[in-house]
């Protein structure tokens, strides 16, 4: 069927496809379209299939862009299509100088590229700045996001602020071991190994060795209410509990509403986005209001998961407006208090200046917390970060 | 440009498979790409899919020698890059107090007391090796930052010792399993492949060729049965290696078909967590059942 001659009408298609995925929203740079015009050159005549994997190799690198990258390409290339380029060694340059002529001009097509770049710009500095002015935007966005309410977001909003969070550094608390390891410097003389050493320096103890206690990183239990209007807030957290995941830190997740449900498996088998779905299924079932205090005794009774409590380091996020008994709640966290090492609560609603933590439930729990957060924006989860590793 | 000893896309699939690798077409053409841009070719994909391998068959299939990498969480320079060797200089410091000794201080610091790692390994060998950096998502991300300057030149400044170049990049493969997302600047970089599970249909083959003494129809057992126990929702999806180990332990009990018994007994080839074996042993009739499994994903 359609058989694009070599040269420059061939590269113009390449090229365009590179723009049309651009247009879609995917993060594609100019260098990412001239390696795909160059990957096309070394193919020399590429029929659809060839086109279609030298563009998944060239033009994404991430699994979740597979889908748009797959719509376009079929509204692009259509079935039967073949384009034959015979200048191997130069398509390249000249991908390189068709797309500067066309994007010289600024026109829409430089606001276009702004639009992108700060798509992904919280990804990291490029190392192809499309524009100084694109990155202006992007720092203006991000400044605006941080002070937002998560409860505020627009979907986009909530989509770029998820990755935000999962790139937050997430500070993680350390304990001391009590294992001695050989160390540079440390609290005790490493006799043996100082002896071995001076056998190497004709037995002068030229070297001296020391040991010193290792440290562990403690383990970092999320204990979330997804009733009703916390769910936007708790949704940030599973965020910020995938980042800990993500940092190699053993942490453990689970949700409340009217009672405990231990989500941790979820998040450790699913990609970010899926989890974050069926958690989101979970919620839907649970419209009936908060216990806490019979959620945290249900926590405490189960053995196995009050082994992953000891030593951790808990965030219970929740505005504190218990259903249930206040004195349950007081006992077990309370309980809770003696098995953990440090409890920060995290109260959306303390983002508010006039709060006051008069609620019952609040006013129970108060007395076992160690670090009381709002965690309602970005900013405040930035905190949360520091909180932990105090 | 053209290093690849291979005239089409088509040629270096059948070289890989006779190489007992079977790559699909998107794979191949990534790899065929790769090596004739001169970019590193990204991997990334679920654990056990087969992206260590693709380094490896790809160093026999041009002759290299395959350097390996392997990335942790704090590695730095001194790990990935090179050492001095102190012993060896304290010995040194030593035989220099004999006033016949003919060693100088500048000596102390030349090519013999170098200790060579991955990285500069893979910049002295250059085109007569695969660089392999094996799980670069567990590093951290100064280590990422790193590499990338070391990728885009491929040459180090070795303070005592000067500039070292390689003559012609090394072939190089990342492989990453997504623990988390890698810098931008990284991927930009290189050319990316994403490795699904295979289909039944080639799971069977890579089977077959990975195990020759595994009969065909136990072969599809184990393949079948690996591909429903990927549907469930289970913490650690088993990958072609544990398909692979799996048919090697059923085959060297001597069974012709995969029974009930067997697979209970030998689950723990595949299933690695005592919660997915719980489940998998609770639904063992439903993943034995004769049959294809359904919702097969499709191969483009």
């Amino acid at each position: 069927m359609a058989t694009l001659s070599p040269g420059a009408e061939a590269l113009e298609r390449l090229i365009g496809f590179g723009r049309e995925l651009r247009r879609r929203g995917l993060p594609v740079g100019t260098g990412r379209i001239v390696t795909f015009c160059r990957a096309a050159a070394v193919l020399g005549a590429l029929d659809r299939a060839d086109l279609y994997w030298a563009g998944r190799a060239t033009l994404i690198s991430r699994p979740g862009d597979v889908e748009a990258f797959d719509v376009a390409f079929r509204a692009w290339f259509r079935e039967g299509v073949r384009i034959e380029l015979d200048l191997p060694a130069t398509a390249g340059e000249q991908a390189d100088a068709a797309i500067r002529t066309t994007d010289a001009v600024p026109g829409p097509d430089v606001r276009e590229d702004a639009v992108v770049a700060r798509e992904w710009h919280e990804l990291g500095e490029g190392e192809e700045t499309e524009g100084e002015a694109a990155i202006r935007i992007v720092a203006s966005a991000s400044e605006v996001l941080r002070g937002k309410s998560f409860a505020d977001l627009t979907e986009e909003e909530r989509a770029r602020v998820a990755r935000l969070i999962r790139r937050l550094a997430v500070r993680v608390p350390m304990r001391k071991t009590r294992r001695y390891r050989p160390a540079p410097s440390g609290a005790r003389f490493d006799v043996r190994r100082t002896l071995r050493r001076s056998l190497r320096t004709h037995g002068e103890p030229f070297h001296r060795a020391w040991r010193a206690r290792g440290t562990r990183s403690r383990p970092l239990v999320l204990i979330l209410d997804i009733s009703g209007s916390m769910a936007p807030y708790s949704r940030a957290l599973v965020q910020f509990g995938f980042a800990a995941m993500a940092a190699g830190r053993r942490v453990e997740v689970f949700c409340f509403g009217t009672r405990l449900t231990r989500v941790t498996r979820t998040l450790r088998s699913k990609d970010p986005d899926r989890a974050m779905h069926e958690i989101g299924r979970l919620v839907a079932d649970w419209e009936g209001g908060t216990r806490i205090g019979e959620s945290l005794k249900a926590l405490l009774d189960g053995w196995s998961q009050r082994a992953a409590l000891r030593g951790s380091v808990v965030v219970i996020c929740s505005d504190g407006l218990e259903r249930g008994e206040p004195d349950l709640l007081r006992h077990e966290m309370a309980r809770l208090r003696r098995l953990v090492h440090r409890i920060v609560w995290v109260n959306p609603l303390k983002g508010s200046p006039r709060y006051e933590p008069l609620a019952r439930g609040m006013a129970a729990a108060l007395p076992s917390i160690d670090v009381f957060l709002p965690g309602h924006n970005l900013e405040s989860l930035d905190e949360l970060s520091r909180a932990l590793g105090d | 440009m053209n290093r690849l000893p291979f005239a089409s896309v088509e040629e270096l699939q059948r070289a890989l498979e006779e190489d007992r690798y079977l790559a699909d077409r998107g794979l191949a053409t990534a790899i065929y790409l790769a090596v004739s841009l001169d970019k590193p070719l990204l991997l990334e994909g679920e654990a056990g899919v087969g992206k260590t391998e693709v380094a490896k068959v790809l160093a026999s299939l041009l002759g290299r020698d395959l350097i390996r990498l392997q990335c942790y969480e704090g590695i730095d320079a001194s790990q990935a890059l090179y050492e001095w060797n102190y012993s060896r200089q304290l010995i040194a410091v030593r035989a220099m107090q004999d006033v016949t000794a003919e060693t100088h201080v500048e000596d102390l610091f030349g090519p013999e007391y170098l200790v060579e790692r991955p990285l500069l390994a893979a910049i002295r060998a250059g085109s007569r090796a695969v660089l392999l950096v094996d799980e670069l998502d567990r590093a951290d991300d100064e280590f990422e930052a790193f590499l990338l300057e070391i990728l885009s030149e491929f040459a180090v400044t070795i303070p005592e010792i000067g500039r070292v170049v390689a003559e012609e990049p090394p072939a190089v493969v990342v492989t990453s399993n997504r623990t988390r997302e890698l810098h931008d600047a990284l991927k930009r970089r290189c050319l990316y492949h994403w490795i699904d599970h295979p289909a039944l249909e080639r799971e069977v083959q890579i089977v077959r060729a990975r195990a020759p003494e595994v009969p065909e129809a136990l072969a599809r057992d184990v393949a079948t049965a690996v591909n429903r126990l990927r549907s469930f929702d289970i913490a650690k999806r088993p990958g072609v290696a544990e398909t692979i180990d799996w048919a090697h332990a059923v085959a060297f009990l001597g069974v012709e078909r995969l029974d009930e018994e067997t697979a209970a007994a030998t689950l723990g080839t595949v299933l690695k967590d005592h919660e997915d074996q719980e489940l998998a042993a609770a639904h063992l009739a439903e993943v034995l059942a004769p049959g294809e499994p359904a919702g097969e994903p499709a191969e483009a």
